[in-house]
Formats: structure tokens, sequence, C-alpha cells
């Protein structure tokens, strides 16, 4: 049988590894850019143009000259798509409505813009504060449904605090994976941090919990079931019974996620992608290193020695 | 058996059912065309469910099958407004007023699906989808519009004030709230030079004065002019042609208005009387008889001016000063590029998934596809039912709920193999499958379910509604989910297995073992 539990220290180190880039990663945008993440208006207050002129005429410098005028030199411009399209996207400060609308007359003075396919969002700091607030409520309640549903799920099972311990480790290691790939979008593509963002989290951290648990119920099943065999053989029967349902599960969610990146709208590509990336190390992690994880307490490995000062009891009862 | 051709029956009429929800245009009525036509029922809807068992007009069922499109898709105009007048100044009642007063002026702009909620104490949220004229919806939304009827008596030169700013008392109370509030750059100012650009009704009057310059009061007293009546009396306006072919305003009082307009007209006959907006005379004719119910006013509008004037008196004035917020406004085109990439996701990753579970798992496979389909057509009747408003997170939510759809099946189908080739005869294994699954199933739908809740929860602040869309089709696939990928499935493959007699069982391969 294929032991997966054996090579475990590889896996730690491929985590490890990853998520040491990953620091690394929103360290350099940290110093450079002065923050981890790039803040969408969504919780920074803002406003964001998509603009869509109907004939040749606007540049970066003529669309900045509109934005100056209004106290905004240093707005976010970028070309949107085709060159021949003429279509621009302009990330600059809260404006007022009238301010709004004589910088749209402006800009319309420039070259003829088609309302029709322009947009445009402006969120005051009131707003954008309000956002913040309800996000760090949203992620408080997730911790304590999550905290929960994983005391909940072990609550009859001896080592419970053991399962719990692991389950935590693994979403912390989807949450900061996939931090460090916002980070690293933010630093490529400009990619932010907005409400859609924090959604796709609040699901990572759902799903990693749900493919955990799921593993775990697998082991505690196979125990009594098996008892001659050792710890490290009844995980590794465990996943690899179970390996079968999570990567079928997975493949049909990622159909839909890679049909809707590839086909559709860029605004929701970010939160698909996000939570595509959420997945795959949702289920990465369940079995390469939640488990792995339980087998390395039982058998004591560092830093898992350091946590009773009775290894002998310890292993009589495995 | 009995019990699974039982369900079957259900299932399909529940499906018959949703399909003909999911089609476009569904209606059925036996609502009297009669009924129609009043004030509450002008018109007789085109779409929906609707019926009238004892003919009172008054229906009984009633469900409006239509669906609803958000901002993001169908364009429009979405503005958070907050009241520009210190906490404590004015009421939640006052709050409400503006509110319905929003309303009314939005309704004029025949925009369907309008929507206008106050949100907590001091804010009012419009969601204007569809509108093609964003601009115009947030000037009407904003405009403050104090009107105000002005005692003029007295005054002999009343045409030099025609298109001038007078001061009266009724501002001087306004204003005084207003200084109460945090000195903060307003567009106030701004909306009031449009506004004397736009209601300069007399050509001969000169360029609109400029806003600074503070407003002129009665030189008989030295004091600000009396206010009569604000726009607060109007019943309605409207604007028509009168007997020497002028176009006129037409208007009725409130009880309330004619209480306080008859009286003092009355007393005035003869006098002039200045019609007054924002400050700026609109025009003053002269008082000629006692007006306790209505009256017409006359000035040398053309038809259009009369159109505005007459709309800016029918939709009051606000009682509150309101601020934009915050404000999306999205072209009526750029969504549908979104929408049919959408569709088109869907489609193919719908036919991925199809194909996978038949080639995974064979006869069972065939069950779960089957049940997926009965699946998204009972979601799209309920988007419809609700209703749901789609967005595109919405649709996302919906794809996604469409993934994690197949993952009952599958921890049904992963069971059953096992049983199956622990040696148990077929119908065994199909029963442990479901049962042993349950536990499995119910558990992590629960924790989706809760996580989409807290999302819901999140997207109730409005800078993140576009979370709650996400949250409310995934919740819904969810639990409609628990029927389907259950009793859909279980019944489709009994009765397969059943049909099929022993070919099945005796292939295992078929039961994708």
């Amino acid at each position: 049988m294929y032991s997966l539990v054996q090579k475990r220290r590889w896996f730690y180190a491929l985590s490890l590894t990853v998520i040491a880039l990953g620091i690394l990663i929103t360290l350099y945008s940290l110093v450079t850019r002065g923050s981890a993440f790039k803040l969408s208006i969504d919780f920074e207050g803002g406003s964001i143009y998509e603009l869509k002129f109907t004939q040749a005429g606007a540049d970066e410098n003529s669309i900045r000259n509109v934005f100056g005028k209004y106290g905004d030199s240093t707005a976010t411009i970028q070309q949107l798509g085709d060159p021949g399209e003429y279509r621009w996207s302009v990330r600059a400060s809260y404006h007022e409505e009238t301010e709004k609308r004589r910088i749209l007359d402006d800009l319309n003075a420039i070259a003829p813009l088609d309302r029709t396919q322009s947009q445009d969002e402006n969120v005051s700091a009131t707003v954008g504060q309000e956002v913040t607030r309800a996000a760090i409520f949203a992620v408080l309640v997730g911790a304590l449904v999550v905290t929960s549903f994983i005391i909940l799920a072990f609550r009859s099972v001896p080592d419970a605090f053991r399962y719990g311990v692991c389950a935590i480790i693994a979403m912390l290691h989807d949450i900061l994976i996939v931090a460090a790939i916002q980070s690293l979008m933010g630093l490529t593509l400009n990619w932010e941090v907005d409400a859609l963002f924090l959604t796709a989290m609040l699901m990572v951290v759902g799903f990693s919990v749900q493919d955990t648990v799921v593993l775990f119920d697998r082991i505690r099943e196979n125990i009594p079931r098996h008892l001659g065999e050792s710890y490290e053989t009844i995980v590794n029967r465990s996943v690899l019974e179970t390996i079968h349902r999570t990567l079928t599960t997975q493949i049909s969610v990622f159909f839909v996620m890679i049909a809707i990146m590839l086909f559709g709208g860029a605004s929701i590509k970010q939160f698909v992608f996000i939570l595509f990336c959420g997945l795959v190390t949702g289920s990465y992690s369940s079995i390469f290193i939640a488990v792995p994880l339980l087998v390395s307490w039982e058998k004591r490995d560092f830093p898992f020695n350091l946590l009773t000062k009775k290894p002998e009891l310890a292993s009589a009862e495995a | 058996m009995r019990g699974h051709i039982r369900w079957l029956i259900v299932i399909l009429l529940l499906t018959a059912f949703a399909v003909w929800v999911s089609l476009p245009n569904t209606l059925i009525s036996n609502v009297s065309d009669s009924c129609y036509g009043t004030e509450e029922n002008p018109v007789k809807p085109d779409q929906g469910i609707h019926f009238d068992f004892d003919d009172d007009c008054d229906v009984d069922i009633g469900l409006n099958v239509k669906q609803v499109f958000g901002l993001d898709i169908i364009g429009g105009l979405r503005v958070l407004l907050q009241a520009d007048l210190p906490a404590g100044s004015y009421t939640i009642e006052d709050l409400q007023n503006a509110s319905n007063n929003v309303n009314k002026r939005v309704n004029s702009l025949g925009v369907g699906e309008a929507t206008v909620q106050v949100q907590g104490s001091n804010r009012i949220l419009v969601e204007l989808p569809g509108v093609t004229d964003p601009q115009q919806a947030v000037d009407l939304i904003q405009k403050t519009a104090l009107l105000e009827f002005v005692d003029f008596s007295g005054i002999t030169n009343v045409s030099q004030y025609v298109g001038r700013k007078i001061l009266t008392d009724e501002q001087v109370k306004s204003e005084q709230a207003r200084q109460e509030a945090l000195a903060e750059s307003s567009p106030a100012a701004d909306a009031t030079a449009e506004a004397t650009a736009e209601a300069t009704p007399d050509a001969a009057v000169p360029a609109a004065t400029p806003v600074e310059e503070p407003g002129v009061p009665n030189p008989l007293t030295g004091q600000p002019f009396h206010t009569v009546m604000t726009g607060a009396g109007l019943q309605s306006a409207a604007a028509q042609l009168d007997q020497s072919n002028q176009w006129a305003i037409r208007f009725e009082l409130t009880s309330d208005g004619g209480a306080v307009f008859g009286p003092f007209t009355g007393g005035a006959i003869g006098q002039p009387m200045a019609i007054v907006l924002d400050g700026i005379v609109l025009s003053a004719p002269t008082i000629q008889a006692r007006l306790d119910t209505g009256g017409t006013i006359t000035g040398n509008f053309d038809q259009e001016e009369a159109q505005t004037l007459a709309l800016q008196l029918r939709s009051g004035s606000l009682p509150i000063p309101l601020r934009v917020i915050s404000s999306q406004t999205v072209g009526a085109t750029l969504g549908q590029e979104s929408v049919n990439m959408s569709i088109h996701a869907g489609v193919v990753g719908v036919v991925i998934i199809l194909a996978f579970m038949l080639i995974n798992y064979r006869v069972p496979g065939l069950a779960a596809s089957l049940a997926l389909l009965v699946f998204i057509v009972l979601n799209l009747a309920m988007f419809k039912i609700i209703p749901i408003t789609l967005t595109l997170p919405a649709i996302v939510g919906f794809l996604i709920s469409i993934g994690t759809a197949v993952d009952g099946n599958i921890l049904i189908f992963e069971r059953m193999r096992e049983e199956l080739r622990a040696g148990k005869d077929v119908d065994t294994a199909v029963d442990e499958g479901f049962t042993r699954a349950w536990t499995s199933i119910r558990d992590s739908n629960i924790s989706t379910i809760l996580i989409s809740a807290i999302l819901f929860l999140f997207g109730q602040t409005p800078g993140a509604s576009v979370v709650s869309g996400f949250a409310v089709t995934l919740a819904l696939g969810l639990m409609l989910n628990l029927f389907t990928a259950v009793i859909a499935t279980r019944t489709f493959l009994h009765l397969i297995l059943a049909a099929t007699r022993n070919a099945v069982k005796e292939r295992h391969w078929l039961m994708g073992v």
C-alpha cells in the first residue's frame, strides 16, 4: 500500500516553503506599497470609473489631467482590453455627485463617451468604514461558527483536542496561502481585496474544515475496525478510502469554476480564482497536512515531543 | 416500489410546474379584466399567478413570477443617500416622508422595479434598475425643491422679481436647521444654480442670478417674505393647454393645503402671489379668486417648461436635504455581455458534470444527472417565485451550488461502491449507500448554509450588498439539494433498476464498480 504519511516531512517542507514565500511576498508588498494588500473602494472608500470612449483621443495623460483638475492627480489609470476598444479604468478618490458629473463631462470633451457601456462606483469613507466593521464582525462570527463546528464534530471522541488543533492548523495553512496569492496578485495585476474576496475566504475556511472533518471521521471509524494495525497504517488506509470522494467532489466544483474563469465576466474572475485556489489548498491541506500532523503528534515527532512529559503512557493508549 | 412511484409523481409534477414558471412570461389569471383600471390596480399584470376565487376583485392567490435582475446585469443606478442634517433635528417619520417623496419622484420617471427604502436612522437607498439617464434621476432624487407659495401683497413691480432669488420665512427656518449641520461642502449651491437655469420660464428675464447673492427680502417690511404654503399642500399638478392655447399647470390642493390657501387667497384677491422654487421666483400671478381646492398657474410656459414645473410640483418637496454617500452607475448594455458569458459558463459546466457523472458512475450517474436537471429547474423557478434578484455574484453562487449539488450524490455512490465491493447485492448496497451517506451530506450542507448565513448578514451592509446575492442563491441551492440529491436520485435509481429488471443488477460495471 502506498504510504502517504511516511513522506509527511516532505509535505511539511513543501507547505512551509510556500508559506514562507507567501510571507516574503506579503512583506515585500508591505515595504514597497505600504500595505500587505491593496484594499478596494469597498473598504477604503473612493471611486472606480470604467470608461468606454467611442473613438480615439483619450490617453493616460488627458484622463489624468481631467482627474487632476479635481485634486486627483495620483489616480490609477489603466487601459482595459484591446487599445482599439478605447476602454479605460480609473481608480480615484471619492467624488460628490456634482463633481462626478463634471468629471464625466470633461472626459466626454476629450472623446465622446459611450455611457451605455461605461460604469462608475463611488463609495464615501463612511460607507467604507462600515463595510470594514461588518467584515471584521463577519470574520469573528465565522471563526466562532467554524470552531463550534469542529468542537461539535469531535465532541465525543478521544483525543478531541488533537483532532481540533490539526483541523485548525490546516485551516490556517489555507488562509495563509490564499492571502499570499492575493498579495501576489495585488503586486502583479493590481488585484484588490474587496467584499467578494472576504466572501471567498469564508467559503474556503468552510470547505477546508469540512474536508478535514470527513477525513478524520473515517480515521475514527477505522480505529476500532482494524485494532491490530498501527496508527500510521490505519490513517493511511483512511486517506486512500476517502481520497476518491474528495477528488471527485472537488473535480465537479472545479469544472464549474474553470468554466466561469474561462467564460465569465472580468469582475467575477478574481472572486472565482481565489475560491478555486482556496479549494485546491483546502483539499491538499486536509490530506497532506492535517492527517500527517495527527501521525506526527501520535509518534511524538518534533515539536509534539515537547507537548507531554509522559510519552510512554500516550503510546500505550494507541 | 409504490413509494418510489408516488415520489416520482411528486417530482414530475414539481418539475413540470417549475419548468412552466421558469419559462419567460408565465401568466395564469382568472381575475376579471374589469377589476383593473382602478387607482390601486391600474394595469392587468402580464406575468404572474393570480387567482380570485370569489370574484370580488380581491386576489386570493397572487404571485408575481417575474425574474428580477440586478443593476450589474441590466444597468441602472444605485444611490445611498444620507440625511444632511444633524441627528436629532428630524424624526424617523420625516425620513420616511422624504423616502416617500423620493419614491414619488422616481416613479414619475417611469422606471419599473424601482426600490426606495429607509435604511437605519438616517439613510435612504434608491435602486433604479434599467434607468437610462442616471444623471437626471440623481438630480430629481436629490433636488430639495423647496416649493413655496409666497405672499406678494402690496408689491407693485412684480415682474422684476421673476427669476430672482427672494428670502422667505420658510427658507430662514430650514436654513437654521442647516446651519446646525456640520460645516461641510455640499452640492446644494450647484443644485440651485442648475435650478435657476432650468426653471426660468420668462425669456425676457435676465440671466440667472449668482447663487452667492442672498435672497431679496420684502422691500415693504425689510423682513423675509411670508410663505403661505409649501409644496406639501399640493395634492397633484399637471401641465395642460388652457382656453387661449397656452401651456398652464392645473393643481389640486390637499385638505390641509386648502385650509390655509383658501382663506389667504380669499383675503388677497387682486394681489400678486409668487410661486417660488428653491428661492427663485418662477412666476408671480395675480390672485383671481378664492382657491379652496385647486387652481391654474399661467405664464409664458412652453410645453416642456410646463411639464417640468408640473413634475416639480407633483414630486413635492423633500423635508430633509439628502447627500449621496455612495453611488453606482452601470451602463445598460454592459451587463448583458457578462450574463451571456455566465450562461455560457453555466452550460459548459453542467454538460461536463453530466458527462463526468455518467462516465464515472454509469447507471447511478444517470439517476444523479436527472436529479441535477430537476435541481436546476427548481432553482430557476424559485428565483422567480421568491423573487431573488439575479446579480453576477448571485449567478456564480448558483453555478457553484450546481457544483456542490453532485457532492451529495458522490458521497452516496462512493458508499454504494464500497458495499458492492464488499459483496452485498445491488438493492442492499443502494439502500446502505443512501442511509450511511446521509449524515455526511447533512453536516456538510449545514456548515455551508451557516457560512452563507454569515455572508448574508455581512451583505446587509449597504456597501457590501453584492455578497448577499451570492449567499442567497448558494444557500437556496444547498437546501434544494438536500431534496434532489437524496430523494430524487434515490427515486430515479430505484425505478431505473426496477425497469431494467436484472439487466443492471447482474452487470456490476453498470453500477460504477
